[in-house]
């Protein structure tokens, strides 16, 4: 969880430093309420003689959210006067869950969606032991729910419902 | 999405050829392709699931390859040997004889091409346990691979994987330790498909030129892992292992099976009919 701000402490130029701000706050088109940088997608800007350069980290390699997000960071940069930015896809270290920021996290509850409960490598070891990760409801809080399906709306969720408060709930899984 | 341009005009659109491909580009060509082809198929079942949670599993399953075989097309794309190949025509513009997938992949969602039952949620779970427990070791070795890019693009993929596995294994404890009805259905897909598991061992000359300086694994020494993966769900879901075959169907060489071109069809006839189509 103390990874999700992994390229804040970086030394940019004042242009690289102004566009990962800009950028820091493009929202996700697919689940809104958080931010590239609260999803732990944004790895870094640069800015060389090429030019500036954002790198994106993308979530799961066939998510269709990914080309979308590289066409609005592009839209926000040419509109604060940041042109011919070029977005990278840089795939390694892949993207994990344990990236996104203690924000994002409160964000994606507020708005319903629970946040990973436990870290991608915890939820590894549960998998391979075939045991069950607590996932509490995003509303009444109950730890009493149960998976409806592993695989949800987008390919970062699954399909949870409460069985206290009987409300579906979207869970973003530790990946 | 949105401001769409749809030119749907006679432009005459001229194509690369297949281009001449090393051995090593080959072989990453076989993992791309079957990608590709498990992922339509699995598409296909898009809006039929025997219920709302599994269309969503598929789907996302599907889309996951979907996006591995873009990965490796984009790779490939940038390759001197293939000038003007993008990851588009790669899926569209080649024919049958020059798609390499395993045969497996390409199988119809059913248990015979034209008659019997259309669709069978065991086949199409089978297939994906075979497939899965196949490539779950598979992309973790590659994530291990002399080649850095390839390297990448594994380390992205195994976690995907496992999510794969987990869906298949699970639906086969259910299907073969459920009713009568969906053990012996279980068992019959087991039967039908699982000749077709030996292609993915079988080594050639590409795969041992592209050990070397690209993969670092022969596809055979993915067997022993196969064998751990596949064995303990079988025998947990009450199901037989299928009796050894010799058959090796043989995709990887582009000899396919009568289902296959059916499927390029459906998959390539729009990008066919409207080169260039933008929407």
């Amino acid at each position: 969880m103390n990874t999700s701000t992994q390229s804040s402490a970086v030394q940019r130029s004042a242009r690289a430093q102004q566009a990962y701000d800009l950028v820091a706050q493009v929202p996700d088109p697919e689940i809104p309420v958080v931010s590239l940088f609260d999803l732990g997608i944004l790895r870094d800007v640069t800015d060389g003689p090429g030019g500036l350069c954002v790198i994106l980290t993308p979530t799961y390699s066939g998510c269709p959210a990914t080309e979308a997000i590289a066409q609005d960071v592009r839209k926000v940069l040419s509109d604060s006067g940041l042109n011919e930015a070029r977005v990278d896809i840089k795939l390694s270290p892949a993207w994990t869950s344990d990236w996104m920021s203690v924000e994002g996290r409160e964000k994606l509850k507020a708005y319903g969606i629970t946040p990973p409960s436990c870290s991608a490598a915890e939820a590894q070891q549960v998998i391979a032991l075939r045991r069950k990760i607590s996932v509490s409801c995003p509303r009444c809080n109950s730890n009493q729910t149960e998976q409806l399906s592993n695989f949800g709306s987008t390919p970062c969720k699954s399909l949870y419902r409460c069985l206290i408060c009987r409300e579906p709930f979207d869970y973003f899984k530790p990946y | 999405m949105g401001r769409s341009v749809l030119p749907i005009k006679d432009s005459p659109v001229v194509m690369p050829l297949m281009p001449t491909l090393t051995a090593e580009q080959r072989a990453l060509l076989r993992i791309a392709d079957s990608a590709l082809i498990h992922s339509q198929r699995l598409a296909q079942w898009c809006g039929h699931a025997p219920m709302l949670e599994e269309d969503l599993a598929l789907s996302n399953i599907a889309l996951d390859l979907l996006g591995q075989a873009r990965m490796l097309y984009q790779y490939l794309a940038t390759q001197p040997e293939s000038p003007g190949c993008d990851e588009d025509w790669y899926a569209y513009w080649r024919n049958e004889k020059d798609f390499f997938n395993v045969s497996l992949v390409e199988l119809p969602n059913g248990l015979t091409l034209s008659s019997g039952p259309r669709e069978d949620y065991a086949v199409t779970l089978v297939k994906l346990f075979v497939s899965a427990a196949y490539f779950l070791p598979y992309w973790s070795a590659l994530s291990r691979a002399p080649d850095q890019a390839l390297a990448e693009i594994a380390q992205k993929s195994v976690k995907e994987a496992r999510y794969h596995w987990e869906h298949a294994a699970e639906w086969m404890r259910r299907m073969g330790d459920g009713t009568p009805e969906s053990n012996r259905r279980a068992q019959a897909a087991l039967e039908r498909v699982w000749p077709y598991s030996n292609e993915f061992f079988n080594d050639d000359e590409f795969d041992r030129k592209a050990k070397l300086g690209l993969t670092g694994i022969l596809p055979s020494e993915i067997e022993p892992s196969w064998n751990q993966l596949v064995d303990p769900v079988l025998s947990e879901a009450q199901l037989k292992r299928p009796s050894p075959s010799k058959m090796l169907s043989r995709g990887k060489q582009g000899e396919h099976t009568e289902a296959f071109g059916f499927l390029l069809f459906e998959m390539q006839s729009l990008a066919r009919q409207h080169p260039g189509a933008l929407w």
